[in-house]
């Protein structure tokens, strides 16, 4: 993983091979499959109105991992994010076919509860959005909508934003509005307020593409430390970010998944021409 | 001067002319309004006019003007005329009179000349003669009877205070229940029940309620025959008036007034103005009711207005789907803030007044008939008819203030497992509240200087009681109420004694910008700190 830090292109000198049983097989070997998938996304397709914008699109997100999703902009990653929490429900005209199962159970089913589904599902968002309230109400904001106890509230509070590393630069002015935080500070209060619902899958698009590099290395710092007990499943970008806080790393190209693999093959030993021209650099 | 053009300057004046002209317009107006308002109540001396042919006048000057010489050669020397206040309406029939100038042989100020308000019949302007006890005079001359006078009067005052007190409160709440056992009976009378216990019963609480009447009248006029002394003042010109005491509402003597007695004085009718009821068809007395009246119509017009607007614009903008449809519905709505008011006015009286109030009178008080309760004018139905009057401009600015929040803040709650009610009352609600209220100023604003649609809708020139009083149910909506806007219209181009009313405009007019003032400060105010609160400048 220090290897990785500091140069992405070289390969790690330990392998991590967690519940990864490799495709046996020849050349046409696909993604690798992955034993009790968190997420699984089968065959799904997605359309804005007529435009198509996921293509046939499988993958198998393993569970207390960070998984990237990289690719030009416009290709569709953002997409298939917002498809694992539903948020695209709320945009008028989409279609979308296939299926996608958190646990096994079919998130698209018309019984699914998608409340529960997004409290077990969090998301954190490009550009910070705390509310316009205090810091500490922006944290248990998702406790109270749940009706938890205001006496729990308030060790949820302090939890979540120790987990979010943020507990100690706020717990002075926890009653102070949440704007008033810097980005990076903004970006982490929204972690926290994600992480105090308790969910069991974190999605993060793009979250530090807003930020300094400082702020960035924080963020950075604080996956790897939510990875041993959240899913995390991260769009960017920065190749180099992807390298440095994922174990898996799926490549996306025009609403296709090109390539799905761990992060360290995808960065040495693409199987795809596209992945490789992308990660080198020659377009994109 | 291709340079000056080029420097953009010209536009810099241009903009910035026609802001100074309009700030000078306004800042003109509302001085206009405030020095001719404020200073009617200065109180101004008394002057003794000798004419040429030897009459005599006496009263004040309230006006100077150059006699309108047509056709004159340029040059010709300026004539003026004076209007003087003589007052004592009674005696010679008119309030006001105009003298030229050229004409006055002799200007005084005497120091006994001594100006008595009446209840009745306006100023009264002369020298105090006598003073009167039951007939009998106790006092002679200027200073002998104005001690005399001191030396009643308060007696006098307490004792009208309490024949006032009778007649208000405790004649007024036996007039209440007796209306209240009418209405029972005749209700019982509709049903058919014609006899039997309940209205033996009735009967009997209504017979003793007459016999208190009877006795509270009686004590009436057992105080009022208490109040005997009166004095004669000789006014200018050699009538007398014998005026009973119990009718001065103050008198004093102006000429002899220092700075501290004409502040005071002062003062002293500006309270009496702003918390007295209307007297003498309204030029005279205070016009408390009137100011009571408009802010209480704007309260509920905001209750009203509030809710409904605001639950119009989260539809339009947070639930209906947005197509050609509700973009007609919102040029609709945005036009709807530009129909003439009175077409609101005439729409109110036969949907709110003879629809649903007939209905509601049909319904619940059939007993009243045919005198209507809520099938009339009153401050409900104006209210609701400047609620409705000014419900776009409520649903556009809250209709902006949606769609100025941004949609993270939206998604945020929505990813956090929140539906999209939550999300609304916890999230958006807060952010648009400023919004809002700039909504609901913009509409105060324009209902409480609306007139057209109130004359018609229950605002009256003089209502008998407040909307609001001591008898169940406290709030009497169905009432017709006074108007500030509609008071400056009554006093101003409706009252028969044009001259003494017209100061009264001014002064209304002064006081509803202080009200329209007063309300939207408050607003703001609130919204400031709903600003502080929710802040969402981050974004």
């Amino acid at each position: 993983m220090l290897d990785l830090l500091t140069n992405p292109l070289t390969k790690p000198k330990v392998r991590h091979d967690n519940g990864v049983v490799r495709a046996r097989g020849g050349p046409d070997a696909q993604a690798p499959t992955i034993l009790d998938p968190m997420i699984q996304v089968k065959d799904v397709n997605l359309k804005y109105g007529a435009k198509q914008a996921l293509f046939d699109v499988n993958l198998d997100i393993p569970g207390k991992k960070a998984t990237a999703f990289i690719g030009p902009s416009g290709c569709g990653k953002t997409t298939l994010l917002r498809c694992l929490n539903r948020l695209n429900d709320l945009i008028d005209n989409v279609t979308i076919t296939g299926a996608i199962r958190v646990h096994g159970v079919d998130i698209y089913a018309p019984q699914v509860d998608v409340s529960e589904l997004r409290k077990r599902v969090g998301m954190v968002f490009q550009k910070s959005n705390p509310f316009p309230k205090s810091i500490f109400d922006n944290v248990a904001y998702g406790p109270r909508i749940f009706g938890t106890r205001n006496s729990r509230v308030d060790q949820i509070v302090e939890t979540s934003l120790r987990s979010a590393a943020l507990w100690d630069e706020v717990k002075d002015r926890l009653h102070e509005s949440g704007l008033g935080l810097s980005g990076g500070q903004q970006q982490r209060l929204c972690i926290a307020r994600a992480l105090a619902v308790e969910p069991e899958v974190l999605l993060m698009d793009e979250p530090c593409s807003a930020l300094d590099p400082i702020a960035t290395g924080k963020i950075e710092e604080l996956i790897h430390s939510l990875k041993t007990q959240y899913t995390i499943v991260i769009v960017t970008h920065n190749m180099q970010q992807a390298a440095r806080v994922s174990d898996y790393t799926g490549f996306f190209l025009m609403g296709e998944m090109v390539e799905f693999d761990e992060t360290s093959k995808i960065f040495t030993n693409p199987r795809d021409r596209r992945t490789e021209d992308y990660i080198t650099g020659r377009f994109g | 001067m291709r340079q000056f053009w080029k420097s953009g300057d010209p536009f810099v004046w241009l903009t910035g002319g026609a802001l100074a002209l309009s700030l000078v317009m306004v800042a003109w107006l509302v001085v206009q309004v405030m020095v001719n308002g404020l200073g009617f109540f200065w109180p101004s001396p008394v002057v003794r006019l000798t004419l040429t042919d030897g009459e005599i006048l006496l009263g004040q000057i309230t006006e100077r003007e150059a006699i309108p010489t047509p056709g004159a050669p340029a040059g010709t020397a300026v004539h003026h005329r004076v209007q003087i206040k003589v007052g004592n309406r009674d005696l010679y029939g008119a309030d006001f009179v105009w003298v030229d100038e050229a004409k006055i042989a002799k200007r005084e100020t005497p120091a006994e000349a001594i100006l008595i308000q009446r209840l009745e019949w306006g100023n009264l302007y002369g020298t105090i003669k006598a003073v009167k006890d039951g007939g009998h005079v106790v006092a002679e001359g200027p200073e002998a009877g104005w001690a005399a006078v001191q030396e009643r009067l308060p007696e006098t005052l307490r004792v009208s205070r309490e024949a006032e007190r009778i007649e208000k409160k405790e004649i007024g709440a036996i007039n209440t229940a007796q209306e209240r056992i009418r209405l029972r009976l005749r209700r019982l009378e509709l049903q058919g029940v014609a006899n039997g216990t309940e209205v033996e019963s009735l009967q009997r609480e209504m017979a003793t309620l007459q016999a208190k009447y009877l006795e509270h009248e009686a004590a009436l006029k057992a105080l009022r025959q208490g109040l005997i002394s009166s004095v004669v003042v000789a006014a200018a010109g050699g009538k007398e008036k014998d005026l009973p005491l119990a009718q001065i509402v103050r008198a004093y003597f102006p000429n002899t007034l220092g700075l501290l007695g004409k502040a005071r004085f002062y003062l002293a009718k500006l309270w009496e103005f702003t918390a007295d009821d209307p007297r003498e068809s309204n030029t005279e007395g205070g016009i408390f009711p009137a100011i009571f009246g408009t802010v209480m119509m704007v309260m509920i017009m905001s209750l009203m207005v509030t809710p409904l607007g605001v639950l119009a614009a989260f539809f339009l903008r947070e639930y209906a789907k947005q197509g050609p449809f509700v973009s007609a519905v919102r040029i609709a709505v945005n036009n709807l803030a530009g129909v003439p008011s009175i077409v609101f006015g005439v729409f109110a009286v036969g949907f709110f007044i003879y629809f649903i109030g007939g209905g509601i009178d049909r319904l619940f008080f059939p007993e009243a008939l045919p005198t209507p309760t809520f099938g009339t004018g009153g401050i409900l139905w104006a209210s609701l008819t400047l609620a409705l009057l000014t419900v776009p401009v409520v649903i556009v600015a809250t209709e902006e203030g949606l769609a100025a929040i941004p949609g993270g803040m939206r998604e945020a709650s929505l990813a956090l497992g929140a539906t999209k009610f939550e999300t609304t009352w916890r999230v958006v609600l807060p952010a648009v509240m400023p919004s809002i209220l700039t909504g609901l100023i913009l509409a105060m604003a324009r209902a409480a200087g609306e007139v057209a649609p109130l004359m018609i809708t229950g605002v009256v020139k003089l209502a008998p009681a407040l909307p609001v009083d001591g008898f169940f149910p406290f709030l009497h909506l169905e009432r017709k109420f006074m108007h500030l806007g509609f008071h400056i219209y009554d006093v101003g181009f409706q009252s028969p004694n044009v001259d003494a009313a017209r100061p009264m405009v001014y002064s209304t007019a002064f006081l509803l910008l202080l009200v329209v003032l007063v309300l939207n400060l408050a607003a703001i105010v609130i919204r400031n700190q709903l600003r502080k609160k929710y802040a969402a400048t981050a974004f």
